[in-house]
């Protein structure tokens, strides 16, 4: 996994509120054998119109979201299925970081093993971002993994929360299934002393 | 120091615990199926890895398989080489599966259960989140996505930070033709799609004891639509009988042994939880969704509720936009809403009770004209019992389709689908935007409901259908 220090962005706003994994990424798309390539069908239903062409309405599609590299969501981001095409989606599409007042749990556990940063914010901070952004589209904000420290578009830093492995994990590139394996003698006694019954 | 249910089978599955880090913990099951786990096989071989445990591990084809009766047409070449991959590499790694057309095919989470792999105390996850099914056995069963189906097929074992725990205390007594859906619905309701964030619920009372086995699985898999890792109901005696005999069930001294260890489950008396929510049972209705989240639900008999009874700002703009979508007005009636589709189904509604109670609503009476009624059946188990039961025929006498087993219209993967605009009166467990198809709109209500809808073509309370 390619590591994770810092992010300077504008970002794109998708201000709803509980956006289930079903508008990241409809089942329909789930039926791949690989990670790649679903960026183009990151949130298909809200993004294309019926007849397959942009929706100019959908912030993905404003001229000035092209690029950026952070989203900002309404509170409860991610909830609904366990489908870990949501993060391969949204970092398909280019996005590092999704900024919301709350995460659902699995999506944010998806998307630490896939480069992808949740970022929990008070209201009022993401409050601030979505005026910040509504008076420039292209407004840069900052994420520093290394302090847990987002930097709004005025300047003022604020603090965020991160589980201290998942940020170790992060910074550092490492793959958590490298360091579950490290403890193999621990699972083999684990093992012989839970046999099997069934 | 008395300790929960959850906190025994925590304690009894850490296999590391340091700390600052999350706890590497043993899975004693894992259940895969088709969309979760082909990007994970392709991992372990990358890496040159090996499944650790096959005979812990479980496959079933569930979610992109054809319903429709005898031409089983899978619905597109990625659909079929998405299971002739899980084929492959079942194959290849040594792991039972039971495939499309095996007598023992079915949704993941209702095979589990029925075949006896479920079992008390067990740790179970699976590339689904609604693997929260499991815990109606007093196991600590849990949705993960692909990476950590990668992790847990090559090292049986899954990094966790220990989540909080929620008693919800339901006691008193249901009302006829009131069900476990209606129950799960009502919690919802009550604490929010992302109440349960950070918590597994445990689920006690009366009202819960007095549910049986398939009715406790309809509760705990709802448990993450309300945002919980997982949802946990304590074995009893209904527990213990329902896995006693099954295929995969210990046998002799193993029952015995396991039965010995089964009953030290339940939480202690006087155990702590971090948050308590108490529901009564006999206050609880039907209930139904109108909105685009689950959480979105109302007494049947009720009126929806108004954009002026959200505070200004984001609560009411959610409110609207989900009342956009599904072409309704607040402060309006959802009794007697037209009805195009009515499905009977799903993980949380497609067990044997679940068709029986359907069954007894639609039994002498028939499906209104244009309306499309499919009753898909959770497995082959359950499409087999219910036919000696006579079932599919009261179905299908009654005008309503007869399906094969699988997730079908829960998630519209293979092909059984709602058009744009249609209304579903639906059995599974989501209401988003487009879940059911694309431009459909889908009120979650239970089985007798959903078929009291049916016969009258409208949103109907099944306690006023007139008797036959
Ligand atoms: S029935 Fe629906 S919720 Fe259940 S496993 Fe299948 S798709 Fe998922």
């Amino acid at each position: 996994m390619a590591s994770f220090t810092k992010i300077t962005s504008h970002a794109v706003v998708i201000p709803a509120e509980n956006i289930d994994t079903d508008q990241i990424i409809p089942a329909r798309f789930l039926k791949v054998i690989d990670k790649n390539g679903l960026g183009k069908s990151l949130f298909c239903d809200w993004r294309y119109l019926s007849d397959g062409t942009d929706n100019p309405d959908f912030p993905l599609n404003f001229s000035a979201s092209q690029g950026a590299e952070i989203l900002i969501a309404g509170d409860n981001f991610g909830c609904g299925s366990s489908r870990e095409h949501a993060p391969w989606a949204l970092v398909g599409w280019g996005i590092r970081v999704v900024i919301s007042t709350s995460f659902a749990d699995i999506f944010k556990g998806n998307s630490l093993k896939n480069g992808l940063l949740p970022v929990v914010v008070s209201a009022d901070v993401h409050q601030k971002l979505l005026a910040a952004q509504r008076a420039d589209p292209k407004a840069q904000i900052s994420v520093d993994l290394a302090n847990t420290t987002l930097t709004l578009p005025d300047g003022s830093t604020t603090k965020f929360p991160i589980d201290a492995f998942a940020q170790h994990c992060l910074l550092n590139g490492i793959d958590q299934l490298g360091y579950i394996l490290s403890f193999d003698e621990k699972i083999k006694a684990y093992e012989s002393g839970h046999p099997l019954t069934n | 120091m008395a300790k929960t249910l959850f906190e025994k089978i925590w304690n009894d599955h850490v296999v590391v615990e340091e700390p600052a880090r999350p706890a590497v913990i043993y899975i004693d099951l894992h259940l895969i199926h088709e969309v979760t786990s082909p990007q994970a096989f392709a991992g372990l071989r990358t890496r040159g890895l090996k499944v650790r445990r096959a005979d812990r591990t479980v496959a079933t084809m569930d979610h992109s398989t054809p319903t429709t009766p005898k031409a089983l047409q899978v619905i597109d070449d990625q659909a079929r080489a998405q299971l002739s991959q899980l084929e492959k590499n079942c194959a290849e790694f040594g792991i039972r599966l039971f495939a499309l057309g095996d007598a023992k095919n079915g949704i993941v989470h209702v095979v589990g259960p029925e075949r006896g792999f479920t079992q008390p105390g067990m740790t179970i996850v699976c590339g689904d989140s609604h693997t929260s099914t499991h815990g109606a056995f007093g196991s600590l069963a849990f949705g993960i996505g692909t990476s950590e189906v990668e992790h847990v097929l090559a090292s049986q074992c899954l990094l966790q930070s220990k989540p909080k725990t929620m008693e919800i205390r339901i006691d008193g007594t249901l009302s006829p033709l009131v069900t476990a859906k209606d129950i799960i619905l009502a919690v919802i309701a009550k604490i929010g799609t992302g109440g349960g964030t950070g918590y597994v619920l445990e689920y006690t009372g009366s009202a819960i004891r007095a549910l049986d086995m398939e009715a406790r699985m309809t509760v705990c898999n709802m448990s993450i639509e309300a945002g919980a890792r997982a949802g946990l109901i304590a074995p009893d005696e209904k527990t213990f009988e329902y896995v006693k005999g099954r295929e995969f069930a210990p046998k002799g001294a193993d029952w015995d042994a396991a039965l010995a260890r089964w009953k030290q489950l339940p939480s202690d008396p006087g155990a702590k939880y971090d948050t308590v929510v108490t529901l009564d049972a006999n206050t609880i209705e039907p209930m139904i969704t109108y909105g685009t989240h689950p959480g979105m639900a109302v007494p049947v008999t009720q009126t929806l509720p108004a954009a002026s009874d959200f505070s200004a700002g984001s609560d009411r703009q959610n409110f609207e936009k989900a009342m956009t979508y599904m072409g309704l007005q607040g402060g309006r009636p959802l009794l007697g809403h037209k009805v195009d589709v009515v499905f009977v189904g799903s993980c949380t509604n497609g067990r044997i009770s679940d068709l029986r109670l359907a069954a007894s609503i639609l039994k002498g009476r028939h499906v209104a004209p244009g309306v499309r009624a499919l009753i898909v059946p959770g497995s082959q188990e359950v499409k087999r019992q219910a036919e000696a039961e006579g079932l599919d025929r009261i179905f299908t006498d009654a005008g309503a389709e007869w399906r094969e087993a699988g997730c079908s219209m829960c998630i519209a993967m293979n092909g059984d689908q709602l058009s744009p605009g249609q209304y579903a009166v639906s059995t599974s467990n989501r209401n988003f935007e487009g879940r059911q198809g694309k431009g459909g709109r889908t009120f979650l209500a239970s089985p007798a409901t959903a078929a009291a809808s049916a016969v009258t073509g409208k949103v109907t309370d099944v306690r006023t259908l007139a008797a036959v």
